[in-house]
This record gives structure tokens, C-alpha cells and sequence, in this order.
């Protein structure tokens, strides 16, 4: 199968690659797909004060085109609230990699990572609330999309 | 060195330039371009000649005598000529077919017509290491059983049947054998007599030959009826109408008379060859071979890098020309069914790469492969989430996944 210049530049120079602490409450991580369909991906963000991304990581089992998705929206999703992430579409990601019919679900699943990543964190700033009750300043903070 | 370096050579072969050579002297005008079937004038007497005596070289490799071999466009012609024109011949006597789970697409697709026509198949489970239990096959033998097909070498894991034992148990039931030797051919002996074989496909270009030529061996004695599927002129004694391609036909002879003068000492090369990138390779931390070892062709390695998926690093190997056994790179996303009825998980079925070597590979190509393939198996576990989980001691058998 050919692919695209922008899925070989990816899959030859991944950007982002790596982990943050998954323990850590201001990072949030997201773990989709299976072995058993021959693609997982984990994107991990890093959220500041103000519920801006400020950094991102990603690591991929999968084939090129899962690969690539996943490094592409590594650098999206930096920069953004989680709001804004949170629109980023599958379709943006095949648009941006010319991906073939077969190698949508890498795109999909791409996406499905951003928002779980999401969620993840998200449920991280829940539960330290219900850990700390003088945390309800960060409850509201997040509540609101991450805005003061 | 030349790259990508080739070690696709099950998929097909280059030809052997003593082939290319002897195959381009039976096409033009200065050449001997007659039609075999020509008996009025020397144009066709001297094709059918050399079609002869190319089909003597085809026999003499598995031990046939040359009227048993009937000539057709390779392979997978000659197992749907095997299947379906045994299976429609013995239909009276039943409309029963034995065959194995790991069969060539051709031998399995085949058996689906079959099925639509209203016969019963069945299909057997190979053992973990691919091979097929005789005991097994000897109970799935009905008294309505018309014919059991099994390949000699399966083409992604290079595993070697027991034929002779096969043909043992199938000549005492009475049962008509069909053998697809597409892989084994030239390879490792054959003797159709020794093995009690009936029905023996080859294939041309798996061997150095020209594509587009292969034959069916049919027994005489004690003799096998098949239907013709392909009807027309009578060619072939009525098995297989067509004009006879006799450059292609001349082709496959020269490739398998080199093949049966040299196959000993190419057999033994291609081991040490192939031992050498195994041993190269199982340096690498978490990689398993797939197939029995000791029963499989020199030329075959087929192996699993756990926590890296094939076609990724089919990507990464660009300068090996290799194939996956996961289908990734077709329209479906299926691992290969040959390793997933191994039993092989699906994780390691995704991670499988098919090396398979030949007459043209050079240790200096296996050295820099070994050398190629730690590398990007490195990098691509260092981007694997599954390497990383592996590491940290998650049994990812255990892992709630979110399937898509």
C-alpha cells in the first residue's frame, strides 16, 4: 500500500513520543483499541492551571497510519482547552493524512483517544474534590470548561 | 547489494536465467514457435517435442512417469481441476471432502464451491505446530469420503505433512488423495509412488520458473478419473482443453530439471542461511516462531515480534521486501488464518513476518537484515503502549480492552 508523504513523515519522526505519570492529577490519559484488532493507542495530556493542554505524549501499537494519526494529534491537541480538543474530528485527521477507505478506524480511533484522555482527567479533578473538600475552587474551574 | 532485499521467494521466484534464456527460444519466428498440437509439418512437431521433453522433467521430479502430468496455468488451476473434477467423477459414490483448516486459499475456496453444490467438507484442526493429527484425519473419513486434500508444505509457515502417511491411510480407505505441492516442489523430495499420492499440483514460478504454468500430476495406476473443468479441443487427453503454452511449458521444465539436479546442495545452503537469521533474530526478547521447526522447508521462517504490529514494521523494513501474516495492508483487518488456526493469539498473529529465502540469497543480505530488524524492533517497541505495559509486569491478557 502507498502512503501518503504526511503518514511516512510521521511515522519516520513520531513527535511526542512517551508517558507522563499517569498518577499525576494534571495529566489525563487515554487507552484505546485492542491487541487483538492490531491497534492501541494511549495519548496522555498534560492539562495546566487555566485547563489549557500544554503538552501531549503518545504511544502506538498499529500499523503506519495508526502511527501517524496518533502523533498528528499529539501536536493538535497542544494549545488547546479541552474544549477545543474535544472538536477535533476524525475527519480533520484523514483530511490532514489523505488516508485510504481501510484506515479510517486509525482516525477514529485517534479521536476516541483525545476524548478519553479527556475524560480521564476530568474524573481525576471529580475525585480529588471528593478526596478534598476545600478543592471546590478546582471543581467549579474545570466544571466550566476549564475557565476562570 | 541490491534492495530491497528479497525474501518473499514463497510468494513467487525470479526465474533462473538458464530458464529465461531457454524460454525466449520458443516464441519468435527464429524460434520454435509451432502449436504442439500441430501434426502436419515440423513447427508442431518440434513443439510437441519439446513439450515432452519438458514434461519429462516435471515427472522425473516426483517420481511420475511424464502421462500423468497434465499441463495448466499453475497451481491453483490444478487444484480446482484436482477437487472439483475428482469430487464431480465420484459423486456417485459420495459427496463427502476432507481438508485442512491451514490450505492454500485455493484448496479452501474450491472446497466452498464445492459445498454450494451440495457436498459436505470437512475441514480439520491443525496442531499448535501446523501439523495435521493422522488420527484425527483417519476418523473424519466417512464411508461417503470421495477425496482428502492436503498440501505437502503450507505456504506462511513452511510446515512439511506427513504425506506418505497420509497416503497410507487414505489408499486403504479407498479414498482418492490430492496433494497441493506448490510450495514443496523443488524443495524436498518427492515420490508420488512412495507417498501413494493420486492427485499432485505444482506450480512453475515457485520454483524459478515462468508464472502463468503449472501442472496436475494424475495417477494411471491404479487409475484416477478427474472431470475436465476446462473443455474445448481435447487437449491433455480431455483433462485440460487449451492450446499448450509452449514457452511457458518449456520454462517449467528447464526450472524443475535444475531443481531436481541441485536441490541438495540448495537445500542445505538455504537451512544454514535460514538458521543463521534465526539465530540472529532470537536475540530479540519476545519473539516466537511460528510452525514446527524441525518439520519445515529450509527456506521458511515465519516469526512473531510480540507488542509490535506487522504491518508497521513491514513499514519499517523497507529495504526487505517480507510479507505479514497479518492481512492489515489488504481491505479487511484479519490476522492470517493459517496462524489463527495455530491457535496463536491475536496479538501474535498481528506481529508475524513470513522471511522465506531462495536461490539468489547471500549471507551478506541475512547479516544486514538481523542487523535491520533489531533496530526497528527497538524503536517500534519504544512506541508501543503494549511494550511499555509488558515492561511495567500488566498481563495484558487481563486487560479490559476497549474492542472497536
Amino acid at each position: 500500500m502507498a502512503y501518503s508523504d504526511k503518514v511516512l513523515d510521521h511515522y519516520e519522526n513520531p513527535r511526542n513520543v512517551g508517558s507522563f505519570d499517569k498518577a499525576d492529577n494534571s495529566v489525563g490519559t487515554g487507552m484505546v483499541g485492542a491487541p487483538a484488532c492490531g491497534d492501541v493507542m494511549k495519548l496522555q495530556i498534560k492539562v495546566n492551571e487555566q485547563g489549557v493542554i500544554e503538552d501531549a505524549r503518545f504511544k502506538t501499537y498499529g500499523c503506519g497510519s495508526a502511527i501517524a494519526s496518533s502523533s498528528l494529534v499529539t501536536e493538535w491537541v497542544k494549545g488547546k482547552t479541552l474544549e477545543e480538543a474535544r472538536q477535533i474530528k476524525n475527519s480533520q485527521i484523514v483530511e490532514e493524512l489523505a488516508l485510504p477507505p481501510v484506515k479510517i478506524h486509525c482516525s477514529v480511533l485517534a479521536e476516541d483517544a483525545i476524548k478519553a484522555a479527556i475524560e480521564d482527567f476530568q474524573g481525576k479533578q471529580g475525585a480529588k474534590e471528593n478526596d478534598d473538600a476545600s478543592s471546590s475552587a478546582a471543581r467549579v474551574e474545570y466544571e466550566f470548561g476549564g475557565k476562570r | 547489494m541490491r534492495k530491497p532485499i528479497y525474501f518473499d521467494y514463497s510468494a513467487t521466484t525470479p526465474c533462473d536465467p538458464r530458464v529465461a534464456e531457454k524460454l525466449c527460444q520458443y516464441l519468435t519466428l527464429d524460434g520454435e514457435f509451432g502449436n504442439p498440437a500441430s501434426r502436419s509439418h515440423p513447427y508442431g512437431w518440434d513443439a510437441e517435442k519439446a513439450v515432452e521433453e519438458a514434461r519429462g522433467h516435471v515427472a522425473a521430479l516426483i517420481g511420475a512417469d511424464p502421462k500423468e502430468i497434465v499441463w495448466t496455468s499453475g497451481a491453483t488451476e490444478s487444484d480446482n481441476l484436482a477437487i472439483k473434477g475428482a469430487a464431480h467423477f465420484y459423486s456417485r459414490k459420495g459427496k463427502h471432502v476432507v481438508t485442512c483448516k491451514t490450505e492454500h486459499k485455493a484448496v479452501l475456496d474450491t472446497c466452498r464451491q464445492l459445498e454450494r453444490e451440495g457436498y459436505e467438507v470437512t475441514y480439520l484442526d491443525p496442531e499448535a505446530n501446523g501439523m495435521v493429527d493422522l488420527k484425527k484425519l483417519e476418523t473424519a473419513i466417512r464411508p461417503d469420503t470421495v477425496l482428502v486434500s492436503i498440501m505437502h508444505v503450507n505456504n506462511e509457515i513452511g510446515v512439511i505433512q506427513d504425506i506418505a502417511a497420509i497416503g497410507r491411510i487414505t489408499r486403504e480407505r479407498g479414498v482418492i488423495f490430492h496433494c497441493d505441492a506448490a510450495q514443496s516442489a523443488g524443495k524436498i523430495p518427492i515420490d508420488v509412488n512412495a507417498m501413494n499420492v493420486d492427485l499432485l499440483s505444482l506450480s512453475a514460478h515457485k520454483v524459478y520458473g515462468p508464472k502463468g504454468i503449472g501442472a496436475l500430476y494424475v495417477r494411471r495406476k491404479p487409475r484416477v478419473r478427474i472431470e475436465a473443468q476446462i473443455h474445448g479441443g481435447g487437449h491433455e487427453r480431455g483433462m485440460r482443453s487449451g492450446t499448450l503454452a509452449t514457452h511457458q511449458i518449456v520454462g517449467m521444465g528447464e526450472a524443475f530439471r535444475i531443481a531436481r539436479e541441485e536441490m541438495p546442495a540448495e537445500a542445505e545452503r538455504l537451512r544454514a542461511l535460514r538458521d543463521r537469521l534465526l539465530n540472529g533474530l532470537q536475540d530479540i526478547e519476545e519473539v516466537y516462531v511460528n510452525g514446527d521447526l524441525a518439520h519445515r522447508i529450509p527456506g521458511n521462517l515465519n516469526i512473531s515480534f510480540n507488542f509490535v504490529e506487522g504491518e508497521s514494521l513491514i513499514m519499517a523494513l523497507k529495504d526487505v521486501a517480507v510479507s505479514s501474516g497479518s492481512a492489515c495492508t489488504s481491505a479487511s483487518l484479519e490476522p492470517s488464518y493459517v496462524l489463527r488456526a495455530l491457535g496463536r493469539s491475536d496479538e501474535l498473529a498481528h506481529s508475524s513476518i513470513r522471511f522465506t529465502l531462495g536461490r539468489f540469497t547471500t549471507e551478506e543480505e541475512v547479516d544486514y537484515t538481523i542487523g535491520l530488524v533489531k533496530g526497528k524492533i527497538e524503536k517500534l517497541r519504544e512506541l508501543s503502549p503494549l511494550w511499555e505495559m509488558y515492561k511495567e509486569g500488566v498481563d495484558l491478557n487481563k486487560v479490559q480492552w476497549a474492542a472497536h
